[in-house]
């Protein structure tokens, strides 16, 4: 039973999604992802749909409730690198993902997720920089 | 006592000669479309397949069958011409004076039976005019077609999408906004947005005559289309009479930035990618 890999960096977890979800599995992901936000107490989510070419309701849906529930557990959510087709299709659907942050690419989101938590708590990220170093 | 269909297969090469020389005697004749020969050409594959079909029996009834591959290669030449240009009249005179042709054949043939002569002419003048109208029909088809594939191409020509500035792209949309030029306006801007890593993109309206909550809902639909990918969508162009409507008709812009003139949307842009346009100091403003 495959699954998707999440990656821990820093305090964002980077999830790159390089194969075609179907529902078990954008499901797994679900848990998986909001259960590894909880353990590491990651500050960010971000999710690379660019290999992703089709997408349904169902899959948008499971987008905007991660991007709900990692807000519950105070971590920003950021979709990059999303095809047109799949922009086109998700819109049409009315799912306008409200409450998820988009970005071109991966490097830009990163850009966009630091400058959040940045704005958010510098002291706090500052102090564990600290204690990672001493 | 000789039948129509037997005469004109007996003087087939009599009725192409005649249909020859009505036609190039025709003052209408456009000899710059199409040249003699070709005019040969076509004239000759239709007299040999009409006479070849044609029978006794189905002279009395123009919707034959047997017809078909006579009105397929009239369609054929009706759609060539109505894309060389030709007026509907001058591809009407190609068919009608191969029914003066018929007549003048028909006539000598039966020059002492006005009775029999007078029956077959109003056969033939049927049937004619049933293949002119069937020429005509697909005449209008192939003007039709030349018109449907300028629209496509005036749709695809008129949504350009223009690099304003590093990373900035403005699309300014002239004409009505209907469904399926959304469509294509949504996915070259989409495209263009994945092409050049743009962040920002102007979607200039000043050209769109009228907004309805339809036109409205379109924008939306772009905007939010375009925050999916990643990018900011500015909506700019919005003249006092559609700002007006947009208020009137109810319709909610306010989660999507919008500006009087491209200038403004572009200062901006530059606003938020934190860029400057400053004036250089220098002497040329002095003098």
């Amino acid at each position: 039973m495959d699954r998707i890999p999440i990656l821990k960096m820093g305090h964002f977890l980077l999830v790159t999604i390089q194969v075609d979800l179907y529902d078990r599995l954008a499901m797994d992901l679900e848990s998986d992802l909001i259960r590894m936000v909880n353990k590491t107490g990651a500050k960010g989510v971000l999710i690379d749909i660019s290999a992703v070419s089709i997408v349904d309701s169902f899959m948008g849906r499971i987008i905007g409730n991660i991007a709900s529930m990692s807000k519950l557990l105070d971590a920003e959510t950021v979709v990059v690198g999303m095809q047109p087709a799949v922009a086109i299709t998700l819109v049409e659907l009315g799912l306008d993902l409200p409450g998820v942050h988009t970005a071109l690419n991966v490097e830009k989101g990163m850009d966009l997720l630091k400058g959040m938590i940045v704005a958010d708590d510098v002291e706090e990220l500052e102090e564990d920089d600290d204690t990672a170093l001493s | 006592m000789p039948q129509a269909a037997e005469v004109f297969k007996n003087k087939q090469s009599v009725i192409l000669e005649l249909w020859m020389k009505n036609q190039l005697s025709d003052i209408g004749l456009r000899d710059d479309l199409m040249s003699n020969e070709d005019l040969r050409v076509q004239s000759e594959e239709l007299v040999d397949v009409l006479v070849s079909n044609l029978t006794e029996a189905n002279l009395n009834d123009p919707q034959s069958m047997d017809f078909e591959p006579v009105l397929e290669i009239l369609a054929g030449i009706s759609v060539s011409r109505a894309k060389q240009g030709f007026s509907p009249r001058e591809t009407g005179a190609f068919v009608f004076s191969l029914k003066e042709a018929l007549f003048e054949v028909l006539q000598n043939e039966l020059q002492n039976d006005v009775a029999t002569l007078y029956e077959q002419t109003l056969k033939i003048s049927r049937l004619v005019d049933n293949f002119s109208t069937v020429t005509f029909e697909t005449f209008i088809r192939g003007r039709e077609e030349v018109i449907l594939r300028q629209t496509d191409e005036i749709a695809e020509i008129s949504t350009p999408v223009i690099r304003v500035w590093d990373g900035i792209l403005a699309l300014p949309i002239i004409g009505t906004l209907d469904s399926a030029r959304t469509q294509v306006v949504m996915e070259s801007l989409l495209q263009e947005i994945v092409e050049t890593s743009s962040s920002i993109a102007i979607l200039d309206i000043s050209g769109v005559p009228a907004v309805d909550s339809l036109v409205a809902q379109h924008l939306i639909k772009a905007v939010s289309a375009t925050r999916l990918m990643g990018a900011e969508c500015i909506i700019s162009g919005i003249r006092p009479e559609i700002a007006q409507t947009i208020v009137h008709l109810g319709i909610d812009l306010s989660n999507i930035v919008t500006k009087a003139s491209l200038a403004s949307a572009l200062k901006f842009a530059f606003n938020t990618m934190r860029l400057e346009v400053r004036k250089k100091a220098g002497v040329s403003a002095e003098k």
